[in-house]
């Protein structure tokens, strides 16, 4: 039985490492970015950028102003248990998320899109969003939090077969040039592509491609793994860099996502991280052991799985 | 590989005289010191549209209008805990933004990826005025450590932490991008133009989608199919 005090404890501290710290894969990603940067501008903002997660960490204090929208992905082992269930799991992690507001501090970001009621703590109807997966093994739970910040960098389009590959690559250069002038998109970042499922779907595949896979991730089916490498270097060869000044390093990497989709459909998401890609893991035990880390490692086999059964033996599976 | 030369960087007062933005050049790095006052949509409205007095004496006490909500937080007592400041996007506050510079004196708006040169051109120019962008975006915890004190919040509870009107003390804070001039000239247009001269190159070899949407033609009779 995993204890509540553990999880709300553990959230806490997620928050508070989820804003002020940045995850290593992202900031070599960038560093690697700043190193092959001529544009005097773009490199000017880059090394700005890396002094400015420096600083985040010696004072403790949030990396960015707009400490985005803080947001629960939880994935439980088949034989977790929350002391007080699914209810008070989401009170630990809505509780955790208002006192991180005022503590680290958080801005307080989320109001009522019509009347901008704000509790300034970030939570309020459907705030924050706590979304949920499974895996075949284990007593533990990860929690993933998420935030993700900026308006601008994602969009979503109806595509057919018939636009083909061809019709992917226009999107997804459309989306990139379009939020990345004037640096709208907070450029270089993690670029994430939903392909399929339906139309929700498909906006939840390219959220999660850019916010819980990791820089040098790559999808387990080979060709999609090398559509990334080029969609990469492809949007890094717009010449647009950093705050859209001229530049090479627009996309630290892209990553891909699929669900199966109605036959005559080719639904398309894309989704930007931002230059504070804000994602931060713990995995509790169920003997009460927390683990921090900042890989999610979401998309095991398990949540990519096409079959009716799920009959893969315990030790091929790569369910941890 | 031929290393980019370092942009000029400057220290500018937060009440600068004409002279002093006159000689920034876009592109120019800037460091501000001095009193900064944040105000978005919220405080636009309350001044602009439901004729609110200002709180505080504007320009003698700033002409710097940061377009920003920081990341802090007010005690019961009243104490105020900064952490990190970053700007939020100005273009959405074109509709505003003439009357505000009449009415503030600011003359200098502070934000993130500036506004269009026909802004600068109709409204910044003919009352003094230049934009500082923030950079990255944002160096939230540098800036941060720019900030000596927050001095004063207006209207927290009318308009919530995020639209309230900061006021906070500057000392080397930054750093920030000249992207306007007093002649209205714009960086990021500049920058934008150089992409745009490219962009045909990259496009090769895709093509438009199928089913067209609404924008890519302005025509609302148009069957969208192609």
């Amino acid at each position: 039985m995993i204890s509540i005090d553990a999880i709300q404890k553990t959230a806490e501290t997620l928050m508070e490492k989820a804003a002020i710290e940045i995850p290593e894969d992202y900031l070599d990603g960038l560093k690697a970015a700043a190193d092959v940067e001529d544009g005097d501008l773009s490199s000017f903002v880059l090394q700005a950028m890396l002094e400015n997660y420096e600083a985040a960490k010696q004072d403790r204090r949030a990396m960015c102003g707009d400490t985005g929208c803080p947001r629960w992905y939880v994935k439980m082992g088949n034989e977790a248990r929350i002391e007080g269930g699914p209810i008070a799991l989401e009170t630990v992690l809505r509780r955790a998320t208002a006192n991180a507001t005022r503590n680290v501090p958080l801005r307080p970001n989320r109001v009522h899109p019509l009347w901008r009621t704000d509790h300034d703590n970030n939570v309020g109807i459907g705030a924050p969003e706590i979304e949920y997966a499974f895996e075949p093994e284990g007593d533990w739970i990860d929690l993933v939090t998420v935030h993700k910040g900026g308006l601008f960098g994602t969009d979503y389009r109806m595509l057919f077969p018939s636009d083909g590959i061809a019709g992917i690559k226009r999107f997804y250069l459309d989306s990139l040039v379009a939020f990345g002038k004037r640096g709208l998109a907070c450029q270089p970042a993690i670029i994430g592509i939903g392909l399929g499922g339906s139309k929700d779907a498909c906006m939840v595949l390219g959220k999660r491609a850019a916010c819980l896979r990791t820089v040098g991730n790559r999808n387990s089916d080979p060709r999609i793994a090398e559509m990334e490498r080029e969609f990469k270097e492809l949007g890094n060869s717009i010449g647009m860099g950093a705050m859209g000044f001229v530049g090479k390093s627009m996309v630290i990497d892209c990553h891909i996502e699929v669900g199966y989709c109605h036959t005559g459909g080719m639904q398309m998401s894309v989704h930007a991280f931002c230059l504070s890609s804000r994602r931060a893991v713990a995995r509790i035990h169920g003997d009460g052991r927390v683990e921090y880390r900042t890989d999610p490692n979401w998309f095991t086999d398990y949540q990519r799985r096409e079959t009716v059964e799920w009959n893969v033996l315990p030790s091929l599976s790569k369910s941890a | 590989m031929e290393r980019a030369s370092k942009p000029k960087q400057i220290r500018l007062s937060t009440k600068p005289t004409r002279e002093d933005l006159a000689a920034l050049k876009i592109g120019d790095i800037v460091y501000l010191d001095g009193l900064i006052y944040t105000g978005r949509e919220g405080v636009y409205m309350r001044v602009l549209e439901g004729k609110e007095p200002l709180p505080l004496s504007l320009p003698e006490e700033s002409a710097a209008n940061f377009h920003c909500s920081p990341a802090a937080t007010v005690d019961q007592d009243g104490n105020i805990t900064m952490g990190a400041v970053t700007a939020t996007a100005s273009f959405r506050f074109s509709k505003w933004i003439g009357d505000w510079l009449r009415i503030s004196g600011a003359m200098l708006i502070i934000g993130k990826g500036g506004m269009t040169s026909h802004d600068y051109k109709e409204h910044f120019v003919p009352n003094g005025a230049i934009y500082l962008t923030t950079v990255g975006y944002g160096t939230g915890a540098l800036l941060g450590r720019g900030i000596k004190r927050a001095r004063d919040i207006y209207w927290r509870k009318e308009l919530g932490l995020a639209q309230a009107m900061w006021l906070i003390g500057a000392e080397n804070m930054g750093p920030f991008i000249v992207e306007s001039d007093l002649e209205g000239n714009s960086l990021f247009e500049r920058e934008n133009a150089k992409v745009s001269a490219n962009l045909e190159r990259v496009y090769a070899g895709t093509k438009p989608a199928v089913l067209k949407r609404f924008g890519e033609t302005d025509d609302r009779s148009d069957e969208l199919i192609s």
